[in-house]
């Protein structure tokens, strides 16, 4: 193996690929780039075993060839050479170390055997289609807040990705929950998607694929089997395992008869939660909503540090209630809103409290009340 | 020693069974009458407590010792018991004291014998040294606590470490720990030590149910819930393995005490015999936020009800009336 490439090309994909690479690995291959040079381009493959990354990026094949060198450290390097340089690679004595060498400065890499590098195949996936990088990116960062971390429900620690059947309209639908609050976005049903599996994306897939869409203006596409999941986009192929497991029933706790509404500016709300849950205790971090016609109290009290409250004008005609919210994830909806208007759906003080956000009638909020 | 032993060794005792509620009651009479001395209570167990009497004299226009003996008199005629009594300048000496001639003791371990007092005991008089720490001593050529305060404290540490400094303190006496009435219950737990050894998960299973049942009983008379759930268990050579897991919002549910052992549990028994189990909750709050609605589980509000209908019909009819499936007797095979 023999090429040339430019640094800004090669420091990108190394960029893609090396966050997927574990800090610590037992297994030293996973601790690896693959590099592989072929036709003109270099294709660059990092693995944890469970996500697969592939990136490419355009050089001058001298002698085509693969070799796997430690990827933070050739990251490193490569970030650290002047910009503009031209890098050159070069498997050097005897297959035993890569050679890198750009301007004035000279390096070798151990290399490890390409032949162990696992195989990042994804067998067969039968259902396959497109979704438009910012529809993904609206369904990935309404949701993904709300995974949860617990690990004895694994199930949770992930989005749920299905085909929602509806009367009116078909819908792909991302779903995550951790207990206490739930999200539920959905976009029109992508051609090809009608008999997707409902499947569970795990939470690092999840970050990979959101940081690595950022900038990206087309479309994605989306290959799905039973066990797992594909994402190609320019010349990025992110493939992860599914989390093996069932959902829940997420259905069921969607509340439909709730018939107190409010309706608060979102900014003017979440700033007052922000401000009040100064002094919730730590632990808790509970604030108290206190509705009445037309306004809402936001209060907090602390046996150590003291009380806190906050009156704002709302639109709400419903009886007098009072309901309790952990801060944290009054602040965490409110963020993910996007229009100016925030609507919640109450029934009574220890009942599931719906969350809509105005100008967005495709994503939903499911928000578990507190004691207080 | 586990009953099966006792009955082996004796077959014609008789087995009394015990009458917890009946323990609770007397306790919290006798805690009753130790507030009256001194708002420094700190309950040890349900039938031990710390008092402390600093600064009571003027109060009490008696000495500690003469307030304790009117205490033990007062308990003996109003609640029917007897106690022990250990009196001293600290906690360590004081439970020591307490232990020295029961029943219906009164020991009184002053400043000024404290070094004399100790000198002659094992070192397994200090608590945190145990029998394999004891043994190591021993192989050093100590075994009284006599030999650890002829010792300088740098060289205990240097040879033993942390465990060392701790030695050398309490072998003279020293133990700045505060009579703290709030320090609360750290911990509810309940275990049981079986007849014969079992591996057997299903097995393992069923012991830990009852046990949940009663932590869980436990939790829902003080009006508290625990925050995470610990699983103990002991093996055939007697190693003990504990498994911690938090919980995604705090219970006093033995449902949820139960499936969260359970997963713990599975991971352990894979053909190893344990000689006992235990769970047990930490993290201990007020039970007003327990057990909330789950949006994760849609069948956990179902669960809460079955079991407040359980309770229920328990509180009415007896706790034999009403239960679960699996906390049913199988004979084993």
């Amino acid at each position: 193996m023999k090429l040339t490439i430019e640094r800004t090309a090669l420091l990108k994909s190394l960029g893609h690929v090396q966050s997927v690479v574990e800090r610590r690995n037992t297994i030293p291959i996973l601790s690896n780039v693959l590099l592989e040079a072929k036709g003109e381009r270099l294709a660059l493959t990092a693995t944890d075993m469970d996500l697969a990354i592939v990136d490419h990026a355009p050089g001058e094949i001298a002698a085509p060839g693969a070799a796997t060198v430690p990827a933070h450290m050739l990251y490193d390097i490569v970030r650290k050479l002047p910009e503009g340089s031209q890098v050159q690679l070069e498997l050097a004595g005897d297959g035993g170390q890569v050679a890198i060498r750009a301007g004035r400065s000279r390096f070798t890499l151990q290399t490890l055997p390409k032949e162990d590098f696992p195989s990042t195949a994804a067998g067969e996936l039968p259902h396959r289609f497109p979704i438009a990088a910012v529809d993904l990116r609206s369904l990935i960062d309404h949701t993904r807040f709300a995974i949860s971390t617990e690990e004895t429900r694994y199930y949770l620690n992930g989005i749920y990705l299905h085909a929602h059947t509806g009367s009116k309209q078909h819908a792909l639908r991302a779903v995550a929950t951790d207990g206490h609050r739930l999200a539920r976005v959905e976009m029109p049903l992508p051609d090809g998607a009608e008999n997707i599996p409902g499947v569970i994306i795990p939470r690092k897939m999840v970050g990979e694929v959101r940081k690595l869409i950022e900038e990206v203006d087309g479309a994605v596409e989306v290959s799905l089997s039973d066990t797992r999941v594909r994402f190609a986009f320019n010349d990025i192929v992110l493939t992860s395992k599914l989390i093996d497991g069932s959902f829940p029933d997420y259905q069921r706790v969607i509340p439909t008869g709730n018939d107190k509404t409010l309706e608060v500016d979102r900014r003017e709300f979440r700033d007052a939660v922000d401000r009040v849950s100064t002094i919730s205790s730590e632990k808790s971090r509970a604030v108290k909503l206190s509705l009445k016609s037309g306004s809402v109290v936001i209060s907090a009290t602390s046996p150590e540090n003291g009380t806190a409250m906050e009156e704002l004008e709302v639109k709400y005609e419903g009886a007098a209630l009072e309901i309790g919210f952990n801060a944290r994830y009054l602040l965490d909806v409110a963020d993910e809103v996007d229009g100016d208007g925030l609507q919640m759906v109450l029934a009574d003080a220890v009942a599931p409290t719906l969350v809509r956000d105005m100008a967005d009638a495709m994503a939903l909020y499911v928000l578990m009340p507190m004691r207080v | 020693m586990p009953m099966f032993k006792a009955r082996k060794l004796c077959p014609e005792a008789i087995i009394l069974p015990p009458n917890m509620a009946k323990y609770q009651k007397a306790g919290k009479e006798v805690r009753a009458l130790m507030l009256e001395l001194t708002p420094l209570v700190e309950p040890l167990s349900i039938d031990e407590a710390f008092l402390d009497l600093t600064g009571t004299e003027k109060l009490h226009k008696s000495s500690p010792a003469e307030s304790l003996a009117r205490l033990a008199l007062k308990i003996e005629r109003e609640v029917g018991l007897t106690v022990s009594i250990g009196l001293s300048h600290n906690k360590f000496l004081a439970k020591i004291a307490s232990d020295l001639n029961k029943p219906r003791g009164f020991s009184v371990i002053g400043k000024a014998e404290t070094l004399s007092f100790l000198a002659e005991k094992p070192v397994r008089f200090v608590w945190g040294i145990g029998q394999k720490t004891s043994e190591s001593l021993a192989k050093d050529g100590l075994t009284t606590l006599g030999q650890i305060q002829s010792m300088a404290e740098r060289d205990l540490v240097a040879r033993y470490g942390k465990l060392g400094g701790h030695l050398w303190h309490l072998a003279r006496g020293h133990d700045e720990r505060i009579v703290d009435p709030d320090s609360e219950a750290k911990s509810i737990s309940a275990e049981t030590t079986f007849d014969i050894d079992i591996a057997e998960f299903d097995d393992l299973a069923r012991e830990l149910w009852p046990l949940c049942e009663k932590v869980s009983d436990r939790l829902k008379r003080a009006g508290l819930a625990g925050g995470n759930v610990h699983l103990k268990l002991k093996t055939g050579g007697f190693r003990i393995i504990s498994r911690q897991m938090s919980l995604n919002a705090p219970t006093q549910l033995a449902e949820t005490l139960f499936r969260s052992g359970r997963t713990m549990l599975q991971r352990e028994a894979t053909g190893m015999r344990y000689r006992l189990i235990g769970i047990g909750v930490g993290d201990i709050r007020d039970a007003a936020d327990a057990d909330p609605m789950d949006l994760a589980d849609p069948g956990a509000a179902q669960r809460r009800k079955v079991e407040a209908a359980i309770d229920a019909v328990r509180a009415k009819l007896g706790k034999g009336s009403i239960g679960k499936g699996r906390g049913l007797e199988f004979k084993r095979r």
